[in-house]
């Protein structure tokens, strides 16, 4: 049996050899033989299948009403449907390939390009000149005229201009704010030990403006490096960032703070969005990722009564940059 | 004088007297589509899209479009209490309190995966066998419009639930609209009205662009690629009797009408099937977005996962002189990158005429994807390039399986960004070349030595020859 | 006789008395016993003062009872080389070893193990704590994340004493919360929020490991979309 299907093969290879050669790579078309055939089953036993595939999809769908009325669960109804669904499929594709005939037809290709036609369509779409002798003043007017639409259209997005670099800059930190956590509690400096990690928002600001979420995180002071005109603004070794990433505007929220220096990594805070890693000890300045600045810094102050305050208002605008960020 | 009827010709002559289509319809019956399976691939997408519109009919009436906040008192006890937009209660309302509607709403969102798998596959498809020739490059070009218009569809419809997760995308959107350079500020603030998170006005628009404008533009694209096709007929695959003249195959009466019929059914089944057994976006894990608020792990849907990859991948490059930031970041990788690959597939058809077959001529025959090694090669570069930004995207994921540095991970990726590609791209040549060169089917055929026996009993190897399996 | 029988019963429940006393809990380890475990397991890199070693493990006067047991229940410690990332593994000692090695932490000054009574009626409040404060690192459903140093880890298997431990300690890279930044009240809700994710409300059906879009996206390619080109192989026609 294998012997002779092994000679078959080897039969229909030398055919083909034979016929079309060692061909580069398409079989020559063969436009001589017609393959259009008409081939009618007449498969009483495939029209038996279909008649049950279908019932059993009137039965799979009875249960999906049952069960939407008794207890809709979506596995249940998703199951009795998608099985209603699946069984209707498949009837209708045994149907078309074991119950209807099976025909090949050839048709021709409409014939797509009409040299004659074209010519002629032409001519009438040039007709409609005739007679016009002011062409190229009709074209410029027509030209400035379209011109002009267009910038009808889009000059009132520029005149967002100036009032686009307030708003997108603008944050309700101020000097003397009260720093408060998500319920709107204070946040006191007794409460917060080193390695500490708060969401903070201006007292009675919107939380969802961008401007408004800081991160704030306590450090061990000697770490801390800031620029002479920024060296108060960590007292007690609290330092305050804005929490929207300057890369895309996600919630920086990894705090990475080790609890042995020496085999692990120093502190970061982290944006899990795409890793940009800032450093809590040096201003916000980068250290990995893809943001192209550093976290703009909230100046702090602890009041009198031990609670932290805004000493003035973010160094840079927050969240992602635009054009206006210097 | 009684009329006997007839069920199948009283219709017909009911049409024909008040339309007189009956010449119509004997021309679609007759009216033949080639077979090939990969001819089907269109097909999924387009039911698909057809399950979307039903799907998201029936969700868009439940589903308020607004960020006026509400507090949530529904079935599920980690939200009780807890103050979310409408748009978020409304879909948690959907999915806990409505029968069937969190199955309604997984079919939506498991269709819109499928859609846009169906269009890539459906594409790459096109452009292995050629069928981009002339006279179809406009067909094309409509195709990848519509592959643009339906990854942004999908990206707006999953925004709208204002889930943590997809409030995460919106705000990189957001940071990808402001990086165009000079204008971005403008040009995100006239989308969003005002910064991020955006004014009362922005949640409708979400709504309007995503059940309304999107999808009738792509209906009408569809309708165009489909009327185009029609008029033009399907190419093929050459074969017996097949010629550049002709169309071969099986006529749209019966036998083509059934099994669309029965394939757009098998469409809706696994969309189905999936929609009630495997869990899609389960909104309730993630809660409701705030801008101080992000989890590990964030992902968008895979069909912009290539984006993700290209943001992380970047290097900080920030243009910044002048009292000004000329290019910000997420311009590289949220712009560009998906400009230039969209622009490439855009003109490959007339690069192709130009630079890599100086073929001009009309095709109705399709090319095995051997049978242009060149553009094989090419297609499966780019698609190694954009296939490794990909799976850059997912890399912290990768690290937590298997446990490989992240940070090794990216510069893993920038650099396999630039060498898989043009390695690719040579295997797939040297493969197109020794299949055309042997004769093989890639998967079926038997490629190896035939050893006979000799009349004095002996053995000899016969010279190395393909054998062809039908 | 009657005497070997009676010193063989008094040993029969003697051993009966001392082995069955590994298995209880609160007993309270011998801090002497604890010392010895100490000695030679933990001294390499601590100390045999306990005062550290510098790039090696630090001082463990002040961590107390609270690291201790949590470093020691989930295996973290012992550590094999001192840069290596503490992670979840099979404790190295025995119940009755690691109360020995507590008390003898404890024995050095720090704080207790903290008592957690997880609230399942506050875990509305659980859920925000957690997702403003740990969701990313721990992911949203606590299956656990990345950052560029470390991995957080998933929290499946954390017990609510474990939990407790860990927010008010701060292991390895993560940041620590005071009791008065996070009260004991916030801890029980939280805790009862990570229980809860052991096992998450998948209403939808099978939750492919609640992360998101990447097995979602998986299962519509290799699930939906290959079982859709499988039937089109069936009804369409092979190759040319």
């Amino acid at each position: 049996m294998i012997a002779l299907l092994g000679r078959l093969l080897a039969l229909i290879a030398i055919v083909r050899r034979v016929l079309l050669g060692r061909g580069r790579g398409l079989p020559a078309p063969e436009p001589e033989a017609d393959p259009s055939e008409r081939r009618v089953p007449a498969d009483a036993r495939a029209e038996a299948i279909v008649a049950g595939l279908a019932l059993g999809a009137a039965a799979a769908a009875v249960a999906f009403v049952v069960f939407y009325v008794v207890d809709a669960d979506t596995r249940l109804l998703g199951l009795t449907a998608g099985l209603a669904l699946a069984l209707v499929a498949a009837a209708l594709l045994v149907a078309s390939l074991r119950v209807v005939p099976q025909v090949t037809e050839v048709e021709e290709r409409a014939q797509l390009l009409h040299p004659d036609e074209t010519g002629r369509a032409a001519e009438d779409a040039r007709s409609a000149g005739e007679g016009i002798s002011r062409r190229r003043l009709l074209t410029a007017a027509g030209g400035a005229a379209a011109a002009g639409l267009g910038a009808v259209a889009v000059v009132p997005i520029a005149s967002l201009g100036p009032s686009v670099a307030d708003r997108l800059a603008a944050s309700p930190w101020r000097r003397g704010r009260l720093l408060v956590d998500e319920e709107d509690r204070p946040l006191r400096v007794d409460d917060l030990e080193t390695g500490a990690f708060v969401t903070a928002f201006p007292q009675g600001a919107d939380k969802r403006d961008l401007g408004s979420p800081v991160v704030v995180v306590r450090l061990d002071p000697r770490t801390i490096q800031l620029r002479p005109s920024r060296r108060s603004w960590a007292p007690l070794g609290f330092v305050a960032y804005s929490k929207i990433c300057t890369h895309a505007g996600c919630a920086v929220s990894e705090f990475r703070y080790p609890l042995y220096q020496p085999t692990s990594k120093a502190p970061g805070l982290v944006c899990p969005c795409h890793y940009s890693t800032f450093d809590p000890a040096s201003e916000g300045d980068v250290t990995f990722g893809p943001a192209g600045r550093p976290l703009p810094q909230l100046p702090l102050a602890v009041d009198g009564a031990r609670q932290l305050r805004a000493a003035g208002p973010l160094s840079a605008p927050p969240g992602p940059a635009w054009w206006g960020v210097k | 004088m009684s009329r006997r009827r007839d069920p199948v010709a009283d219709p017909v002559r009911v049409v024909d007297e008040r339309l007189g289509a009956a010449p119509l319809l004997r021309k679609a019956f007759h009216y033949v589509f080639p077979d090939h399976w990969s001819f089907l691939l269109g097909e999924i997408a387009l039911y698909s899209f057809v399950i979307l519109v039903a799907t998201g009919t029936y969700i868009a009436l439940f589903f308020e479009p607004s960020s006026h906040e509400s507090v949530y008192h529904g079935s599920y006890a980690p939200l009780q209490g807890h103050v979310a937009s409408d748009a978020y209660v409304s879909t948690m309302r959907l999915s806990f309190e409505v029968p069937a509607g969190l199955l309604m709403r997984q079919t939506h969102h498991w269709a819109a995966l499928v859609f846009i798998a169906a269009i890539v596959v459906h594409v790459m498809r096109v452009f292995f066998t050629g069928a981009f020739r002339r006279p179809r490059e406009l067909n094309w070009v409509i195709g990848v419009t519509m592959l643009a218009l339906a990854v942004l569809e999908g990206f707006l419809g999953y925004s709208l639930v204002d889930d943590l997760m997809s409030g995460m995308g919106l705000a990189i959107a957001y940071a990808v609209a402001i990086s165009i350079p000079g204008v971005g500020g403008q040009v995100a603030t006239l989308l969003w009205d005002g910064r991020f998170p955006g004014s009362d006005h922005f949640w409708p628009r979400l709504f309007i662009g995503h059940v309304f404008l999107l999808p009738a533009v792509l209906a009408t694209l569809i309708g165009l690629h489909l009327a185009i096709i029609m008029r033009q007929h399907h190419t093929q695959f050459p074969g017996r009797g097949r010629t550049e003249g002709n169309v071969v195959g099986t006529p749209l009466w019966p036998g083509y009408a059934l099994r669309t019929l029965g394939w757009f059914f098998a469409v809706a089944a696994v969309l189905v099937l999936l929609g009630g057994l495997v869990q899609i976006n389960p909104i309730w894990i993630w809660g409701p977005y705030e801008p101080w608020q992000s989890t590990n792990g964030a992902q968008p849907d895979w069909f912009l996962g290539w984006l993700i990859g290209a943001l992380r991948t970047m290097p900080p490059l920030e243009a910044r002189f002048a009292g000004h930031t000329w290019i910000p970041n997420p311009f590289f990788g949220g712009l560009l990158f998906p400009s230039v690959c969209f622009g490439l597939l855009y003109l490959w058809p007339w690069l192709e005429q130009r630079f890599v077959t100086r073929d001009r001529r009309r095709h109705e025959l399709l090319d095995r994807p051997r049978d242009n090694p060149l553009r094989t090669a090419i297609g499966a570069g780019f698609f190694t390039w954009v296939t490794v930004v990909f799976i850059a995207g997912a890399a912290d994921r990768i690290l937590v399986t298997i446990g490989f540095p992240y940070e090794g991970q990216i510069w893993f990726f920038r650099i396999a960004d630039f060498v898989a590609p043009p390695v690719v791209a040579l295997l797939t040549y040297a493969a197109c070349r020794e299949l055309q060169r042997s004769e093989l089917h890639p998967l079926r055929a038997f490629a190896g030595r035939r050893v006979r026996r000799t009349a004095a009993g002996g053995f000899v190897a016969e010279p190395e020859r393909g054998v062809a399996r039908e | 006789m009657k005497a070997l029988a009676l010193l063989a019963a008094t040993a029969a429940l003697l051993a009966l008395a001392t082995s069955a006393s590994p298995s209880r809990a609160q007993r309270g380890g011998d801090p002497a016993r604890g010392r010895a475990l100490y000695v030679a397991g933990c001294a390499r890199c601590h100390g045999d003062d306990a005062r550290g070693i510098p790039t090696r493990g630090p001082d463990l006067h002040g961590a107390g009872a609270l690291a201790a047991d949590f470093y020691l229940r989930t295996g973290r410690m012992p550590l094999a080389e001192p840069r290596d990332e503490p992670v979840r593994a099979k404790p190295a000692y025995s119940s009755a070893e690691i109360e020995d090695l507590v008390a003898y932490l404890a024995s050095l000054g720090g704080p207790p193990v903290p008592a957690v009574r997880p609230d399942t009626t506050a875990i509305a409040r659980g859920r925000n704590l957690f997702a403003t404060n740990c969701a990313g690192c721990h992911q949203i459903a606590a299956r656990g994340g990345v950052l560029t140093g470390g991995i957080a880890p998933a929290l499946e298997q954390a017990t609510p004493t474990q939990i407790a431990e860990a927010i008010r300690l701060g292991p390895y890279l993560m940041p620590r919360f005071s009791a008065r930044e996070l009260p004991p009240e916030d801890v029980d809700a939280i805790a009862a929020y990570v229980l809860s994710m052991r096992d998450p409300p998948n209403r939808g059906g099978w939750g492919i490991g609640d992360i998101g879009p990447i097995p979602e996206g998986m299962v519509a390619w290799l699930i939906g979309l290959a079982a859709l080109i499988g039937v089109a192989r069936l009804i369409g026609e092979p190759g040319p």
